[in-house]
């Protein structure tokens, strides 16, 4: 178990390419820590700086308070699960998981390799299998090999390279939970290099999202998700995305699009002074009216809109509503978008309503919007306006503190 | 149907085209002496183990069985040398990246196309002055220069199919670069090791000109230049059951070795390794 520090990180290749441009990370003992980004963010490439593949061409990392710049991978006593698994097809299963002891300098005696050879395959329920060789076994199989292999030995951390990627979404769903599991029970500091949202929101601890080698914001899923730092990372996370419109500040209301909205004072602050902003809500802060509860009623927004096309999908439903897009602000959008990985933002905004709800395409609905979630961005920067930063910080403090109660638990369980 | 009755008649004619000489000699090593004088036969009018006697025991044994041991021996080393140096060099090539690494692969080719027989001269030459002539290392010399342009290659393009994926899993997992090669790279290279093997022990098993050229005694000359200095009875007497014989004889070894590397020859040793 380790403290891992990053101190401004940069990977500059021989092409003059900078893939990581200076990114200062702290990473606490026993902390899950997810890196996140579009893809050719830097995300891979930091983690292999950490390991030990890549050469860092800048900055310092620390494991425990230690320079390991110049250590080779082998001397910086981190385990690796690579992508696609790099498994040893020679070896069985049994040897697969042994290798990293066998190799080892101070020489593990054979029984205590067979003891946690055999520990950890009871952990990863790799017991029938022991005997077999890579080839032989299913993509889920092999993925608990190479978690075998990185956890049988005493290793500082865990790194995890988008591990999940090549198996299909239902074992990847198991295989999350079991992840999870795993890393409290063993309470190893741990990075995991994803680009699925869905991994980094349930496995992190914290959660560092990067934007072409840069980092945009660290915090816990909860603060990332409800006090974005700026429209990447509020676009970023969450699906279906953030809707982004344009928004003029008149007269004590918010003009967009879809009507005037009758904003809250600290968003109408953010706003003043300034022609042209942009806001953003959130696909569920969106209601069909009548199935809004009067309690709330009264803290949102009531307007009309045609909805284009809806799509049910059992526990929801999504309602397009197209807009006329504001030509002022399509250069930011555009350029969101491709760091998003996606050609252009559509002029759309996506509402998720009550799956019971009778509105449809091709009709004028009558819909609620959350005024108080809304978020106001700078129209040129996309630095989030109305940002909460106390409220980020107690939501970070909180989940540090769930952490911990499940850490204490799993492993009460484990001694148990 | 028809497709597949086309491919069998095709693969017959192919097999006889090719077999048929061996099947030649093979018959010709059973014929007596006399035979051959009578001319125009291909089946050996009475069976007879008189060539093979003569080889091993008559005669021809004094020229046939040292010329053997060479062979054996010379080509044997000379294999196992151009396997190994060739192994490390095309790790080098397929692996690291070093100033060089296209003159160092363009050289091997350069030499593997260079006529032998332009070389040969110039060698016999330098040998006789330095003392390497007829003797074994004079030839395994001459044989690495040709097996070992050709081992580079094909174990090059083994070793650029290993995912380094594996060789990184392997340094994480704390191992120096060398245990990676020998614990990782090495056994998954294992049937390119195999293959090239086979194509250096070939080479240097078949050559004629540089055996016949550097050698003079039976100290060093290996079994093809030796069975040009077989001789009939008398002089009027053609050896054509003698070498027919020896030729048999020598192409046993080639068999088993192929027998033997063939089932190590497995495609697809490193299925497995990443996701399939």
């Amino acid at each position: 178990m380790s403290t891992i520090t990053l101190k401004n990180l940069v990977k500059r290749y021989d092409d003059g390419f900078e893939a990581v441009k200076g990114i200062s990370l702290d990473i606490a003992d026993g902390e899950f820590m997810i890196l996140v980004g579009p893809s050719g963010c830097g995300k891979s490439t930091l983690l292999r700086m950490i390991v030990g593949l890549e050469d860092i061409t800048d900055g310092e990392l620390q494991i425990d308070g230690k320079r390991v710049n110049e250590m080779a991978p082998r001397d910086r006593n981190l385990s690796m699960v690579f992508q696609n698994y790099a498994l040893y097809p020679h070896l069985t299963v049994y040897e697969n998981i042994a290798f990293p002891l066998r190799l080892n300098k101070n020489s593990v005696p054979k029984d205590e390799i067979d003891r946690r050879v055999r520990q950890a395959a009871d952990m990863l329920d790799l017991n029938e299998h022991l005997q077999r060789k890579p080839g032989n076994l299913s993509g889920g199989q092999r993925q608990r090999v190479a978690m075998g292999r990185a956890i049988v030995r005493d290793a500082d951390a865990f790194l995890f390279d988008e591990p999940l990627s090549n198996l299909d979404a239902k074992l990847r769903g198991q295989m999350r939970t079991q992840i999870a599991q795993l890393q409290r029970k063993l309470g190893t500091t741990s990075i995991y290099v994803t680009h699925d949202q869905t991994e980094a929101m349930t496995l992190g601890d914290r959660v560092a999202v990067l934007k072409r080698g840069l980092l945009q914001q660290v915090a816990s899923p909860r603060e990332l998700y409800e006090q974005p730092v700026n429209l990447f990372v509020a676009g970023f996370i969450g699906s279906p995305s953030m809707n982004f419109l344009p928004a003029h500040p008149v007269d004590g209301k918010l003009r967009t699009p879809l009507g005037d909205i009758p904003a809250l004072e600290h968003q109408l602050k953010a706003a003043e002074g300034r022609d042209i902003v942009l806001i953003g809500v959130r696909p569920e802060h969106f209601e069909d009216n009548k199935l809004v509860d009067e309690g709330v009623r009264s803290k949102g927004w009531t307007f009309k809109a045609d909805v284009s096309h809806t799509e049910w999908l059992g526990n929801e439903q999504y309602g397009y509503i197209s807009y006329e897009p504001d030509p002022k602000v399509s250069g930011l959008l555009n350029s969101l978008a491709q760091d998003l990985d996606a050609d252009e933002l559509v002029p759309m905004v996506v509402t998720s309503l009550e799956a019971t709800s009778r509105i449809r395409g091709g009709q004028q609905a009558e819909l609620w919007m959350d005024v108080r979630k809304l978020h106001v961005f700078d129209a040129e920067s996309g630095e989030n306006l109305t940002r909460d930063a106390e409220e980020g910080a107690r939501l970070t403090a909180e989940a540090a503190e769930e952490r911990a109660f499940e850490i204490k638990r799993a492993q009460q369980e484990v001694s148990a | 149907m028809k497709r597949k009755i086309g491919w069998a008649v095709i693969t017959i004619l192919v097999l006889v085209y090719a077999l048929f000489p061996v099947l030649s000699i093979l018959m010709n090593s059973f014929k007596s002496s006399g035979d051959f004088t009578e001319g125009g036969q291909f089946l050996p009018r009475t069976w007879s183990t008189e060539n093979y006697q003569m080889i091993f025991f008559g005669d021809a044994k004094d020229l046939f069985l040292p010329a053997l041991r060479n062979s054996l021996g010379i080509t044997l080393i000379a294999t196992v040398i151009a396997v190994v140096l060739a192994t490390l060099c095309a790790y080098a090539v397929a692996r690291l990246d070093f100033p060089g690494k296209r003159i160092v692969l363009g050289a091997a080719l350069a030499i593997s196309i260079f006529p032998v027989i332009s070389i040969v001269t110039p060698l016999f030459n330098l040998w006789r002055q330095i003392g390497l002539y007829d003797t074994w290392l004079g030839l395994i010399i001459p044989y690495l220069s040709l097996t070992l342009p050709i081992s580079i290659y094909t174990l090059s393009a083994f070793f650029q199919q290993i995912p380094w994926e594996l060789e990184q899993a392997a340094q994480v997992d704390g191992a120096t670069p060398f245990q990676a090669f020998r614990k990782v790279i090495v056994p998954l290279a294992l049937p390119g090791v195999f293959t090239t093997a086979i194509i250096a022990f070939f080479i240097a098993w078949n050559d004629f000109v540089y055996g016949i050229s550097l050698t003079s005694t039976s100290a060093a000359r290996p079994v093809p230049a030796a069975l040009a200095f077989f001789t009939g009875a008398s002089q009027f007497e053609e050896p054509a059951g003698a070498i027919s014989a020896a030729a048999i004889i020598v192409t046993i070894p080639v068999v088993i070795i192929v027998m033997l590397f063939q089932r190590q020859i497995v495609s697809g040793l490193t299925q497995g390794a990443v996701k399939g």
